[in-house]
């Protein structure tokens, strides 16, 4: 049987798999239809109608991200009919935004901007009518612009089918319709997590991230402050798109040089802590393995993931690690332990973080987060933050010779850079575990089996006799699968890693505006890269971790890691879940 | 009654939830907000799409609202035949504007679309039941049995 359709789009001949959309077989032969509400990992909404097409025979306009290709069909995508709709669309989209583009943070990377340019649309014959709705600035991490919104429905698409978080919804109807937190609500009242999904899938600037680059330019220019800065693992891939270059052409020496340039007085790792992270979770697992602790152990360095927990699992707050995060690890020593190193004073540290991800924005004001007696964090600036400073600063990072880290906080080794891709952590542990507990050298230190954007991985690990199941999940619906096993006591597995954000942090909120999941994917193999350059490759390898431990910390999970890298949950006890 | 019994006789009834809205709505004159959520707990939904529900559809309410609802039709043939002279009249009559509630929660007083009475314009409604061929000066008496119960 065959399962092919033949059409003709604009006169050219496509063939294309039965079920295939008419906006499928355009762009299979690089016929661009424009579209607004379509979305490339998400179910069909049809809502928006710019992409239009004329059918022959059928006396209405299609939406080609809805209409089936058919046997023998004849699709024109360029006649004066279907140019005069997707004008007068694009004008009545246009009559409802504010047209605030100047001053909108997305600026220059907006689909519906880019249609208007694209469209030539210049004088709109309908009035411009706003809403007049408030903003919403409830979170730390994000913000709402509903005003903006043009009711798509990506971003309700994105936080119920993707996350399961479904923390947004319609209210009212007609030209009444809004996207709202659940009850018309704010923000921080829903059941949101801050994983910021919303804000790649919004196609204009209705969602973004709590902008804070003025904090960091006031610190800056304080000539009291010494400003430090960690980068996260997931950062380095993708910053080279917010600067006009390829996923991960940007060498991270020259990162480094880059932020050197904006006046940061020290620039040193996440990867760092990354690393550490590996040291106190992989004892605590063998810990519980061994002490009858609770399993499965849940890892906790995704803070949207945390909130996911905290918001809508508190009765499995037990299974979360209690290891902090990497970024509140850092925060944790960087004003104690290398405060101490250097000889600088704790109280005139300015701790910065570059982070893909929003919610670590509200992971760094959780109050609980002061055990160095100061704010651990106390700026978070997300990659398009620091992507806005780069271009707003004009460096010219072909011409910049690149720069080391700085000591004793900015080694790392391959594990600590695999942490920015889901499936990374669990590896990482794993290269580990698998040495402490064996006692041999791992001659092979890939296990390719963690690594993916599939949502849910599982594999079997052989530590010396005894078989540890270990499950991975990347996107919270994928999470709240693993998640309902536990619950009803049916989860077979030791060691869960969760990743709130889809391909885990380079996927993060926080990371340059990623419109389907394919640059994911991308920015994953960039990571793995990365980690076959490194000459060390497994956590327990860093050679400024083993100085750490041997002249602050000690050991593993002893005090002093208690006191600095430890934490514990709390539940959130939403009430409109 | 209380919202859980309500819901129970709806939840395994197709697309139920807009039933047992009504109902509530028929017990408490409008859909609370611990009715909204009660429902979407009885009929595992997420609180937002719930909401949804409750705003989608013009006949829900989720505001308190007088007991009694009267609507005016706003469409047209009404409008031509005097609908502004009664809505006047009713304003006067119950000292609340249209969209409002009388402070003894008695009434509420709200917009609809044509109700399809077109022979008797203008057209109110007061829970549901037409009074055709409105005159400002039938009000007091079209309320007073509204006023006893």
């Amino acid at each position: 049987m065959n399962n092919n359709i033949n059409l003709t789009i604009d006169n050219i001949p496509v063939t294309v798999p039965k079920g295939s959309t008419i906006l499928q077989a355009a762009r299979q032969v690089g016929i661009k239809i424009p579209t607004l509400c379509y979305h490339p990992d998400q179910a069909v909404k049809a809502n928006c109608r710019v992409c239009v097409c004329e059918v022959e025979g059928s006396r209405l306009l299609q939406a080609a991200c809805s209409q089936p290709a058919m046997e023998g069909m004849v699709v024109k995508t360029r006649t004066p009919k279907v140019i005069e709709a997707r004008k007068t669309i694009l004008e009545l989209i246009l009559a409802h935004h504010p047209q605030d583009c100047l001053n909108c943070i997305r600026n220059g990377n907006c689909e519906l901007q880019d249609l208007a340019a694209e469209y030539f649309i210049r004088d709109n014959p309908f009035e411009l009518k706003r809403r007049g709705l408030p903003k919403d600035y409830s979170t730390p991490a994000l913000f709402r612009d509903p005003d903006k919104c043009i009711l798509c429905r990506r971003c309700i698409d994105t936080c119920s089918v993707t996350q399961s978080v479904n923390a947004l919804g319609l209210q009212n109807r007609g030209f009444e319709t809004m996207v709202v937190p659940s009850m018309g609500l704010d923000l921080i009242d829903s059941p949101c997590v801050m994983c910021g999904q919303c804000i790649h899938a919004c196609p204009v600037g209705a969602i973004g991230e709590v902008e804070e680059i003025d904090k960091l330019l006031a610190a800056l220019a304080d000539p009291n402050k010494v400003v430090v800065t960690q980068i996260a693992p997931a950062v380095r891939v993708a910053i080279g798109e917010e600067i006009g270059m390829q996923t991960g052409e940007l060498p991270m020496d020259v990162f480094v040089a880059g932020l050197r340039q904006l006046g940061f007085d020290y620039v040193l790792h996440t990867n760092f802590t990354a690393d550490l992270t590996i040291m106190e979770e992989g004892n605590e697992l063998l810990q519980r393995l061994n002490e009858g602790g609770t399993l499965p152990m849940f890892t906790s360095c995704s803070p949207g993931w945390i909130n996911f927990c905290e918001t809508y699992y508190p009765d499995l707050l037990d299974n979360l690690s209690t290891c902090k995060s990497p970024q509140q690890m850092f925060g944790a020593l960087v004003k104690t332990y290398w405060a101490e190193k250097m000889n600088i004073a704790p109280e005139n540290i300015y701790s910065v973080s570059i982070m893909p991800c929003v919610a670590k924005k509200y992971e760094a004001s959780r109050p609980e987060m002061d055990d160095s007696g100061y704010r651990d964090v106390d700026l978070v600036l997300t990659t398009r933050e620091i992507g806005r400073l780069f271009r707003m600063s004009g460096i010219d990072f072909t011409q910049l010779a690149g720069s080391d880290f700085d000591s004793w906080m900015g080694a790392y080794t391959g594990a600590g850079v695999i942490f920015g891709a889901s499936g990374g952590v669990m590896e990482a542990a794993l290269r580990t575990v698998y040495e402490v507990v064996t006692g041999e050298t791992l001659q092979d230190v890939n296990f390719t089996v963690t690594r993916g954007i599939e949502g849910i991985k599982e594999a079997e690990l052989d530590l010396a006799g005894t078989t540890v199941k270990i499950a991975i999940a990347n996107g919270l619906s994928n999470a709240r699968i693993l998640m309902d096993q536990v619950r009803n006591g049916e989860s077979p597995y030791h060691f869960i890693e969760i990743m709130a954000c889809p391909g885990g942090c380079i996927g993060g909120g926080g990371q340059p505006i990623t419109k389907a999941n394919t640059k994911r994917v991308e920015r994953i193999e960039k990571i793995y890269a990365e980690d076959e350059k490194m000459p060390l490759r497994k956590s327990h390898q860093n050679p400024e971790v083993k100085v750490l431990y041997d002249e602050f910390l000690h050991e593993p999970l002893g005090e002093k890691s208690h006191e600095l890298l430890h934490t514990h949950y709390h539940a959130k006890n939403k009430k409109y879940l | 009654m209380d919202y859980k019994e309500i819901l129970a006789q709806y939840r395994d009834l197709p697309g139920g939830i807009i039933e047992a809205f009504h109902a509530i709505q028929d017990e408490f004159g409008y859909l609370p907000e611990e009715a909204v959520l009660e429902a979407a707990r009885g009929f595992a939904i997420p609180v937002a799409e719930a909401f949804g529900i409750a705003t989608f559809y013009s006949m829900f309410s989720v505001k308190p609202r007088g007991k009694n609802v009267i609507r005016i039709c706003e469409s047209a043939p009404c409008h031509i035949a005097g609908a502004t002279e009664v809505i006047a009249a009713l304003e006067r009559e119950l000292g609340i504007k249209m969209g409002e509630s009388t402070s003894c929660g008695r009434f509420a007083l709200e917009f609809t679309e044509c109700v399809g009475q077109c022979q008797g314009t203008p057209v109110i409604t007061i829970n549901g039941k037409p009074y055709t061929n409105v005159s400002p000066a039938a009000i007091p008496n079209i309320l007073a049995e509204y006023k006893q119960a």
